[in-house]
C-alpha cells in the first residue's frame, strides 16, 4: 500500500491505496463520492469523467497515484453544499437532459470541459462530436444536446468562467 | 390545466440528485462488514465439467470462502424459471431445461457461471477467481439459431434443440389467400441480435440478518416484487416475507433488468451462509456475456395483395433463438408480444405465424425495449414498403389503402385494436417531414454524390400490459395488474407507493403530477414511493409500457377511494350530508352554500378523529387498490427518416427524423418526447450499428464496448417529434404508452430509407458502411453485367 | 488488474534505469492503452514507471524545417499546438482525431508510438511524413521503427524522448472511424514534401502500419487526387474483421487516399 493525497473538491485528502487502485476506486470506495460512475471496463462510455487540475478525464483509466498532488472536481464538487447549482447542472434539469441519470455525471463534467475548449456558443455539430467520449443509452442525445448549448450559454451570462468551481 | 398537472411539462423532481452526483444505484449502497463477489465463468460455449479446484483460491489473501455449482446444490438451492408457458401446435408444453444459478454438470454459455469467490476487497477476489480450476470437456457449440436444429443437443429435455413450435391463425385460410393473390412479396430477415447495454452494470448486494432470519437484496431490477416472488417460491432461497427486495436508483433497463439472474440468487445464498453483506457488480464486459439479449430472429414472410394493392393474407415463419436457458419470460417475446402484431395498422384478413424457439450456447435472450414488437414491425413495415415498391404504388398510398380505418377492430391475431387514427399520424409526419419537398432534396444531395433515401414506418403496439385474465389465458404465470397505495398523512400531504418501477422514467414527477390534479395539492407535498418490498404492497414493475396506462390507473382508483373517504370526513366537520359535499381544487364545499374545509384540514381530522365517531367511520386517511386494465393499449404513429448515404464508402447519415405518434393522454409531454428519444436512437442503434456476433465456437465476438456499437451522439440527428392524440378506452386516463415506441417503429424507417436510396432491398442489419457499400457494389456489378 | 509497483522518475536517466533494474516493467505515459489492457488482465507488467513528472519530454516547437514533438505531449496540447496548426495543420489534425475528447486529454504521441497498434493514428503520420523517433539512445527513422503489430524497433531500455518531423507543405489526413472504438478502422496519411511523397496506411494492415509505394509512384506524376483514381490495393494482407473484411479496407484505402490528397491540396 502507497499512500497518496491530492485536493479533491477544494478538500485536501490522503489515503492508503495498491498501486492498482484506479481513481475512480479511489473516489467511490475511499472517500465514497460515488456520483462518479463506473459503466464500462475499456474507457468507452464517460460515466467516470471527472477534473483532474480542470481538464476532463476517464477517472477509470488512472491510477490514483497518478493523482499525487492533483486537484480533482468530481460532479459533487459543481455546487456548494446548500448553495445554487452549476449552470451546467441547472440546463440539465431544465433541458430533460437526463433519464436514470446514470451516463449524467460524467456527461455534465464532459459538458464543462467543452466549454472550456471550445467557449460558450456551441453549435449542435460541435457538441455532437465532442461527446464522442460519453455513452447515454437513455436520451438519444437529443436534449442533452441542448442542455449543454443551454448550460454553455447560461455559464456566460452568469459570468462562470470556463473553469467552472475549479 | 395547471402549471403542475396532467399536460405540464413540470421538471423532473428525480434530478436534483442525479446532477449533485447523489443517486443511490446499487453498487453505491455499502453495508457494514460486506464482501465482495467475483464469478468463475465458462470460457467455453459447451462444455461438461469434469472438476472444480479451488483450494488454491480458497488460501489467497482475503478470500472468505469459494463455493460451487456442487453446493448450489447440495443446499437444494433451486433453478431459474420461465414464467411464461407456450404450448406447441401439438399442444405439448415447451421444454424448459434446469437452470442452476451456478453450473454443477455443464455449462451452456461462455460466461455462465461455475463458482463465486467472496472476498474482502474486489481485487483479492478477482486475483483468487482466477486461481480456480475448473477442468472442461469441450462439447461441440451452436450459436446460429438456423442451424439450431442439427446442432449438438444442449439439454436432454429438449430433441433438435426446439423449445416449442408456436403457431398462430388459420394456415388454410391464409393458403387459400395466396392461392388467389396478383401479388406476392417475399422477404428474408434477419433480426439481428442486440445487446440492451443500460449504462448501469447489474448489481447486487445481499444482506442476512440471523437474529430475525431476514435477508435483503439490493438489486438492479425493473420489478422487484417479481424477483422476490421468483427468488421464494422457485429458487426455495426463504419465504416472501423473509425476503426483502430493493431496488434503489436503477440506471437503465430496458427490459435486461426485469429478469432474475443467477448473481442475485448467489448473492443472497453467499451472504447466509457467511453471515456477512455480499456485494457483486458486473463490470461491462461480464454484462456483455450476462445480461439477456434481445431479438435474433430469423425469419421468412410473404404478403399476398390483390392489384390494387389490398393485402389479402399474410404468412411468416420464425426461428427465434432463446439462448443457452429460458430466462424469465422469454419465451412470451417471440410468439404472444410477436406474431400478435403482424396485423400492423392494416386491416389483412388472414395470417398465419409459425415461431420455432430453439436453445444455442449463447446468453439468454429476452425482451428488450420493444420486446417481439420491433421485430413484428419490421416484418410488417419492409413488407409493406417493398410491395409498394415492387407493384409500383406508393408505399404512402399503399399503406392508406390498407390502413385499420374503424374501430374496435379485431385482428386475425388475437388483439382487438380499440382506438386509433392512423391517417391523421401519417398526414401529420408528411407535413412535418416536408415529404412534398423530397424531389428536390434528393437531385440536391445528388449533385453533391450523395444518394438520399426517405422510408417509412407506421407501426403498432400492444402496450399497458395486460388484462390479467389475458394474459393468463395465453400461458403468463403472473397477473399483469398494478396497485397503488395513497397515504394522506395529517398535515395532508402524501406520499403515493406503487408497484411499478421507474429507472428512467420521471415517475416520482408523472405519478405526483396526476396526484396534483386529482387533489388540488401542491406538487412539492407528494412524494412517489417505489421500489422496496417491504414499503409496496405488492406490484409487477415496469415494462412494455405499462407503468402509465396500468400502474397510474390504479393510483386513480385509490385517489377515488381516498376523495370519498375524505368526503365523508368533510361531512361532519361541515355537519352536511356526505352527498351534499363537493371535493374541487384542494377544497371541500357543501354543494351551494359557502360552508367549506381545506384539504389540510380534512386530513388532520381524519386522523384526530374527533369530529366523528371512530366506530362508524374508521380513523386515518390511506387507500388502496388493484387496476386490472380491459385491453392492452394500442399506441401508433408514423416515424420517417430521410438518410445521405456516402457512395464511396457506404456510410449512412440520418439526415433528418420525424416522429408522430398517438399516445392517448400524455401527462408530461417532456417526459413523453423523452422516451421517444430514447426509443428511436435505440432502433437506429439496431438498424445502423449494433449487432451481437458470435463465431462458430461461441465466443462473443462483439463482447466489449470496443467492438460492440452503441450509438454516439454523432451518428444521430434531433428528432422532429409530433403527436396526435387518440384516448385509450381502456384505462381511466385513456393513456397508451410511450416507452417502446421509438424502438419499435425506428428499425424499419431507416432501412426503408437506405433502401430506397441505393435501390436495392438486398441489406442486412446493422447496415454498416461495408454491409451498405456491398449491396451498392452488388448492384453496380448486376449493372454492368 | 494485477498488482505492480509504481514508479515516478524525474529524469530519464532515472527511468532508464529503473526500466533496467526491472525487466518486466513498462513504461506509463499517457496510460489510455496500457491500463485498458492491464484492467482486462492481458498484461501484467511488475512495475509501472510513470513519466508524467520526468521534466522536457512535453511541448511542441519548430526546429528548422522540422517539427518536434515531447514524447509526453498529450493529444490535445498537440492538436492545439499554435505552431503545428499553423506550420502543418495536416499532422495537427492526426492527433485531434485520436480516440475522444478525454483521451486526446491525456493519451500522449510517445506512447501511441511505442505501443505501435495497428489501427492507431499516429504510426500513420510517423510513416507518412518519415519523421524521426529520437530515444534516450539513438534516432530511428520511421521506416526502420514499426515492425509489425504492436512491434517497434526499440530495444530494451529505451525511451522515446521526442519525434522530429520535417515540415512537409503538402500533408493530410483521412480517417475512417471504427464505430465502437473510436480507433482507425482504416487511416491514410498523405504527404509531399519536395519529391519525397509519401503515402502511410494505419488500421487496415495485418502487420499494421505501412506504406503504399503504388500510390506513391502515382502521386509522384503528379500531386493529385485525380492521380489516384480507380486506383486500389490488393485486399491481400488487410485485416479482416466483422466491421470491416479486408476488400472493404482494401477499398477503403484507395478512398481515404484520394480524400486525403484532396483536402492537402485545397
Amino acid at each position: 500500500m502507497s499512500a497518496v493525497s491530492m485536493t479533491v473538491n477544494g478538500k485536501a485528502v490522503t489515503g492508503d491505496v495498491e498501486a492498482r487502485t484506479l481513481l475512480v476506486q479511489f473516489l467511490r470506495e475511499n472517500l465514497r463520492l460515488t456520483g462518479t460512475h463506473v459503466g464500462c471496463d475499456t474507457s468507452q462510455c464517460g460515466a467516470c469523467v471527472v477534473h483532474i487540475d480542470g481538464i476532463a478525464v476517464k477517472s477509470c483509466t488512472m491510477l490514483a497515484l497518478q493523482c499525487e498532488g492533483s486537484n480533482i472536481t468530481t460532479i459533487e464538487g459543481l455546487a456548494a453544499p446548500n448553495g445554487p447549482l452549476h449552470p451546467m447542472q441547472e440546463a440539465f434539469r431544465e433541458n430533460h437532459g437526463l433519464q436514470c441519470g446514470f451516463c449524467t455525471p460524467g456527461m455534465i463534467m464532459a459538458a464543462l470541459d467543452i466549454v472550456r475548449r471550445k467557449g460558450h456558443d456551441l453549435d449542435e455539430h460541435t457538441i455532437r462530436q465532442e461527446l464522442d467520449g460519453n455513452i447515454c443509452r437513455c436520451t438519444g442525445y437529443h436534449n442533452i444536446v441542448k442542455a449543454i448549448a443551454a448550460g454553455a450559454k447560461a455559464m456566460d451570462k452568469g459570468g462562470v468562467p470556463r473553469q467552472a468551481a475549479e | 390545466m395547471s402549471a403542475t398537472g396532467i399536460g405540464a411539462a413540470v421538471r423532473r423532481k428525480e434530478d436534483l440528485r442525479f446532477i449533485t452526483g447523489k443517486g443511490q444505484y446499487t453498487d453505491d449502497v455499502v453495508r457494514p462488514g460486506e464482501v465482495r463477489a467475483a464469478f468463475v465463468r465458462s470460457p467455453h460455449a459447451h462444455a461438461r465439467i469434469t472438476s472444480v479446484d479451488a483450494s488454491v483460491a480458497k488460501s489467497m489473501p482475503g478470500v472468505v470462502d469459494v463455493l460451487t455449482g456442487a453446493e448450489l446444490k447440495n443446499d437444494k438451492i433451486g433453478n431459474l424459471i420461465c414464467g411464461w408457458m407456450i404450448h406447441s401446435k401439438d399442444g405439448s408444453p415447451m421444454k424448459m431445461a434446469p437452470h442452476p444459478a451456478l453450473a454443477a454438470d455443464k455449462v451452456c454459455h461462455v460466461g455462465d457461471a461455475v463458482a463465486v469467490v467472496i472476498a474482502e476487497t474486489l481485487s483479492q477476489a478477482r486475483d483468487a477467481a482466477e486461481k480456480v480450476k475448473v477442468d472442461y470437456e469441450v462439447l461441440p457449440a451452436v450459436t446460429d439459431p438456423a442451424k439450431a436444429k442439427s446442432g449438438p443437443q444442449i439439454h436432454e429435455i429438449a430433441p433438435n434443440n426446439t423449445i416449442y413450435q408456436w403457431s398462430l391463425g388459420d394456415s388454410k385460410a391464409v393458403d387459400a389467400a395466396f392461392a388467389g393473390a396478383r401479388h406476392i412479396t417475399k422477404l428474408d430477415i434477419i433480426n439481428n441480435r442486440l445487446v440492451p447495454n443500460a449504462i448501469e452494470p447489474r448489481a447486487a448486494l445481499a444482506e442476512y440478518d440471523s437474529g430475525t432470519d431476514q435477508l435483503t437484496l439490493w438489486n438492479t431490477t425493473q420489478n422487484p416484487h417479481v424477483a422476490r416472488l421468483v427468488i421464494a417460491a422457485f429458487v426455495g432461497m426463504a419465504p416472501e416475507h423473509k425476503l426483502r427486495v430493493i431496488a434503489p436508483d436503477v440506471g437503465g433497463g430496458f427490459g435486461s433488468k426485469i429478469f432474475i439472474y443467477p448473481e442475485e440468487v448467489v448473492c443472497l445464498w453467499a451472504a447466509r451462509k457467511m453471515g456477512r453483506p455480499v456485494k457483486w457488480t458486473a463490470d461491462r464486459s461480464e454484462s456483455f456475456v450476462t445480461d439477456a439479449h434481445g431479438r435474433d430472429h430469423v425469419t421468412h414472410a410473404e404478403l399476398a395483395l390483390d392489384e390494387r394493392g389490398k393485402i389479402l393474407a399474410m404468412r411468416v415463419s420464425t426461428i427465434a433463438n432463446l439462448g443457452a436457458y429460458m430466462s424469465t419470460f422469454s419465451s412470451s417475446v417471440p410468439t404472444y408480444l410477436y406474431g400478435t402484431l403482424l396485423s400492423g395498422q392494416y386491416d389483412i384478413p388472414h395470417i398465419y405465424c409459425e415461431v420455432d424457439a430453439v436453445y444455442t450456447n449463447t446468453v439468454p435472450v429476452d425482451a428488450y425495449r420493444g420486446a417481439g414488437r420491433p421485430e413484428a414491425t419490421f416484418v410488417v413495415e419492409r413488407l409493406v414498403e417493398i410491395a409498394g415498391r415492387q407493384m409500383g404504388i406508393d408505399p404512402v398510398d399503399l399503406r392508406k389503402l390498407n390502413f385499420v380505418k374503424t374501430f374496435p377492430h379485431q385482428t386475425p391475431v388475437i388483439m382487438a385494436y380499440d382506438a386509433g387514427d392512423y391517417h391523421a399520424s401519417l398526414k401529420k409526419a408528411l407535413e412535418l417531414a416536408d415529404v412534398k419537398g423530397f424531389n428536390r432534396r434528393r437531385r440536391e444531395a445528388a449533385r453533391r454524390g450523395k444518394l438520399r433515401g426517405l422510408g417509412y414506418s407506421t407501426y403498432i403496439e400492444a402496450c399497458g400490459i395486460a388484462p390479467s385474465q389475458a394474459v393468463g389465458s395465453l400461458g403468463c404465470g403472473v397477473g399483469l395488474w398494478e396497485s397503488a397505495e395513497v397515504r394522506v398523512n395529517p398535515t395532508g400531504t402524501v406520499e403515493v407507493l406503487t408497484g411499478t418501477h421507474a429507472h428512467g422514467q420521471g415517475h416520482e414527477t408523472t405519478f405526483a403530477q396526476l396526484v396534483s390534479e386529482r387533489l388540488g395539492i401542491p406538487f412539492e407535498n407528494i412524494s412517489i414511493v417505489h421500489g422496496d418490498t417491504d414499503k409496496v404492497q405488492f406490484g409487477m414493475g415496469t415494462y412494455g409500457s405499462r407503468s402509465g396506462a396500468v400502474g397510474m390507473s390504479a393510483i386513480v382508483k385509490a385517489l377515488e377511494k381516498i376523495e370519498a373517504k375524505a368526503k365523508k370526513v368533510a361531512a361532519h366537520m361541515l355537519e352536511a350530508a356526505e352527498g351534499d359535499i363537493v371535493f374541487k381544487d384542494g377544497k371541500f364545499t357543501v354543494a351551494g352554500t359557502d360552508k367549506s374545509t381545506t384539504w389540510g384540514d380534512v386530513a388532520l381530522n381524519a386522523y384526530i378523529a374527533h369530529k366523528f365517531a371512530g366506530q362508524d367511520l374508521e380513523p386515518g386517511l390511506k387507500e388502496t387498490s388493484f387496476y386490472d386494465p380491459i385491453n392492452f393499449t394500442f399506441p401508433a404513429g408514423c416515424h420517417i427518416c430521410e438518410v445521405e448515404i456516402d457512395r464511396d464508402t457506404g456510410k449512412t447519415e440520418i439526415v433528418t427524423w420525424t416522429a408522430v405518434d398517438d399516445f392517448g393522454t400524455v401527462v408530461n409531454p417532456m417526459i413523453v418526447e423523452g422516451q421517444v428519444h430514447g426509443g428511436i436512437a435505440q432502433g437506429i442503434g439496431q438498424a445502423l450499428l449494433e449487432g451481437a456476433v458470435y463465431d462458430n465456437d461461441g465466443q462473443l465476438v462483439t463482447g466489449s464496448l470496443m467492438d460492440y456499437s452503441m450509438p454516439h451522439a454523432h451518428d444521430l440527428p434531433s428528432f422532429r417529434i409530433g403527436l396526435t392524440e387518440t384516448k385509450s378506452p381502456s384505462n381511466p386516463l385513456g393513456i397508451k404508452g410511450c416507452g417502446e415506441a421509438g424502438a419499435i417503429a425506428a428499425p424499419a424507417a431507416v432501412i426503408n430509407a437506405i433502401t430506397d436510396a441505393i435501390g436495392t432491398e438486398d441489406i442486412s442489419m446493422p447496415a454498416t458502411p461495408q454491409v451498405v457499400w456491398s449491396a451498392l457494389s452488388r448492384t453496380q456489378t448486376r449493372a454492368a453485367a | 488488474m494485477y498488482n505492480f509497483t509504481f514508479h515516478r522518475p524525474t529524469t530519464v536517466r532515472q527511468a532508464a534505469g529503473l526500466l533496467a533494474r526491472n525487466p518486466e516493467a513498462k513504461l506509463l505515459a499517457g496510460g489510455h492503452s496500457l491500463l485498458p489492457v492491464m484492467k482486462q488482465r492481458l498484461a501484467r507488467p511488475s512495475a509501472l514507471i510513470d513519466l508524467s513528472l520526468v521534466e522536457g519530454l512535453s511541448g511542441v516547437e519548430q526546429k528548422g524545417r522540422s517539427i518536434v514533438i515531447g514524447a509526453m505531449t498529450r493529444h490535445a496540447d498537440a492538436a492545439n499546438s499554435p505552431v503545428l496548426k499553423e506550420v502543418m495543420p495536416g499532422l495537427a489534425s492526426v492527433p485531434a482525431s485520436v480516440g475522444d475528447p478525454q483521451v486526446r486529454n491525456r493519451g500522449t504521441i510517445g506512447g501511441s508510438i511505442a505501443n505501435n497498434d495497428p489501427n492507431a493514428d499516429y504510426p500513420a503520420a510517423v510513416l507518412g511524413l518519415g519523421a524521426t523517433i529520437i530515444t534516450n539512445k539513438r534516432r530511428i527513422a520511421a521506416d526502420d521503427f514499426f515492425k509489425g503489430m504492436f512491434t517497434t524497433a526499440l530495444e530494451d531500455g529505451e525511451i522515446i524522448t521526442k519525434i522530429s518531423f520535417p515540415i512537409a507543405k503538402k500533408a493530410a489526413y483521412e480517417k475512417f472511424k471504427h464505430p465502437a472504438s473510436g480507433f482507425a478502422l482504416v487511416g491514410v496519411f498523405v504527404s509531399k514534401r519536395g519529391s519525397d511523397i509519401r503515402v502511410a496506411v494505419t488500421g487496415a494492415g495485418a502487420d499494421g502500419v505501412f506504406r503504399v509505394k503504388s500510390f506513391e509512384e502515382a502521386l509522384r506524376k503528379r500531386f493529385a487526387a485525380k492521380s489516384l483514381e480507380g486506383m486500389t490495393i490488393p485486399a491481400n494482407g488487410m485485416n479482416s474483421d466483422i466491421h470491416a473484411s479486408a476488400e472493404y479496407r482494401a477499398h477503403l484505402v484507395g478512398v481515404l487516399a484520394r480524400r486525403a490528397v484532396a483536402k492537402a491540396t485545397a
